[in-house]
């Protein structure tokens, strides 16, 4: 086997793998009872399963300038999507969507009253929001 | 605004969180272009000394320093449990049954914002953890854990949190912080209702 | 490699036909909107996955800004969310 045959092995092998990541992200999107699970599973092929397809693409497309744009992907990746999910799920839990008997324990809910989300309650964290 | 977290900076702090903003901001721009020349460099530090000027951002006190072989080292455990956390959602994904799962509260030792925002990052990149809420007057994050099996399991991932912001702290934290998480955990839990 | 191109084909085709039966299903915007949010990371996977079996790197610059937009539409309507929570 060549050098390039190995390479191209492995690529294939990281590709299904992110693929499979996939899969499984949808099959627990379907299948997952609460949102705040659902989320989980958004996040397996959004981190794992993009690095792994990344790495095979460089493996693959093995030039400078490609590999350094697939770096700034990962990373802008990396950096924006837990801001997505923390946003999506504290409006998830405010919203009341979680479901409340497959907790094991729930630490937040006697502390929530700190956290409203009227914008008079904080005029220094958000000074950008306009007030209602 | 809260005493723990001193807001003003001095005038070479704010230069030094400029230069980073800077210095970063240059690295993405030659890896946008795809290679590293002088000309690229030029151009990007121009534009990103104009972006800071038109956008300037939120003073970040960032008063540590780098140490590279922790750096690798958190790296390589993230990319670790990423992995490892990735297929284990996935495996619940293809189980019978409803996961489990459970909202844990767990005090940060730092509490400046730059640790909270990155240990908040860390947690929730890796699958199977999520920041529900995070309260930065206590340094806490009420983190959602998918798949806690009994009291012990919660109490493990408490405890992995922690070494988290251990790691991150020994990689970029300054000295006085160091201190705070090398100084063994307090065993009294009696704020935190069972 | 071929096979590797049908096994990430058919993994991808059937990944993305669940999320789109979520999508539809909801039953809240939230809901919608993370399935939505799979959804743009599938797609990116399999812009990825035809770049490298093709080895053509065009349309590796649409992923840049995909990566760094993909999180305006999921943060404007969590706010929004919350806000109707409020009101």
């Amino acid at each position: 086997m060549t050098l390039q045959g190995v390479l191209d092995a492995v690529a294939a092998v990281l590709m299904v793998t992110g693929a499979l990541l996939s899969l499984a992200a949808g099959v627990a999107l379907l299948r997952f009872p609460d949102l705040l699970s659902r989320m989980h599973a958004a996040a397996k092929p959004q981190v794992l399963g993009l690095l792994l397809m990344l790495t095979g693409c460089a493996i693959r497309i093995a030039t400078v300038v490609d590999i350094t744009t697939m770096v700034l992907i990962a990373v802008f990746q990396l950096a924006t999507a837990p801001v997505a999910a923390h946003m999506v799920g504290r409006a998830a839990y405010r919203d009341g969507q979680t479901r409340t008997d497959l907790l094991l324990t729930d630490e937040l809910a006697p502390h929530l009253d700190r956290f409203s989300d009227k914008p008079d309650d904080k005029p220094s964290r958000f000074p950008a929001t306009p007030p209602e | 605004m809260s005493p723990q977290r001193p807001s003003a900076l001095t005038k070479r702090e704010r230069l030094r969180s400029r230069a980073i903003a800077v210095i970063g901001l240059v690295l993405v721009w030659n890896l946008l272009w795809g290679a590293f020349t002088w000309l690229n460099t030029i151009t990007g530090a121009v534009i990103a000394v104009a972006l800071l000027v038109v956008f300037p951002l939120p003073p970040v006190k960032f008063g540590g320093r780098l140490r590279p072989v922790a750096v690798v080292k958190f790296f390589a455990r993230f990319f670790f449990d990423l992995t490892v956390a990735s297929f284990q959602v996935a495996f619940l994904a293809f189980r019978r049954g409803e996961p489990r799962s459970a909202i844990v509260a767990v005090e940060l030792r730092v509490k400046s914002d730059l640790n909270m925002t990155l240990v908040a990052e860390a947690v929730s990149l890796v699958p199977g953890s999520l920041i529900a809420e995070a309260d930065h007057q206590t340094g806490t994050l009420y983190i959602h854990m998918l798949g806690v099996r009994d009291a012990a399991h919660l109490e493990r991932l408490r405890a992995e949190v922690l070494q988290l912001e251990a790691r991150l702290v020994r990689a970029i934290g300054s000295d006085a912080e160091l201190r705070l998480v090398e100084a063994p955990v307090p065993t009294d839990r009696e704020e935190r209702p069972a | 490699m071929t096979y590797a191109a049908v096994a990430i084909a058919v993994l991808l085709t059937a990944a993305c036909a669940m999320t789109l039966v979520r999508i539809v299903r909801g039953p809240t915007t939230l809901d919608r909107i993370v399935a939505t949010d799979v959804l743009l990371a599938i797609t990116a996977t399999a812009i990825l996955a035809e770049a490298a079996f093709s080895r053509d790197p065009t349309a590796l610059p649409v992923l840049v800004v995909v990566s760094l937009l993909g999180i305006t539409g999921s943060v404007a309507v969590a706010r929004f969310v919350s806000r109707e929570q409020d009101s």
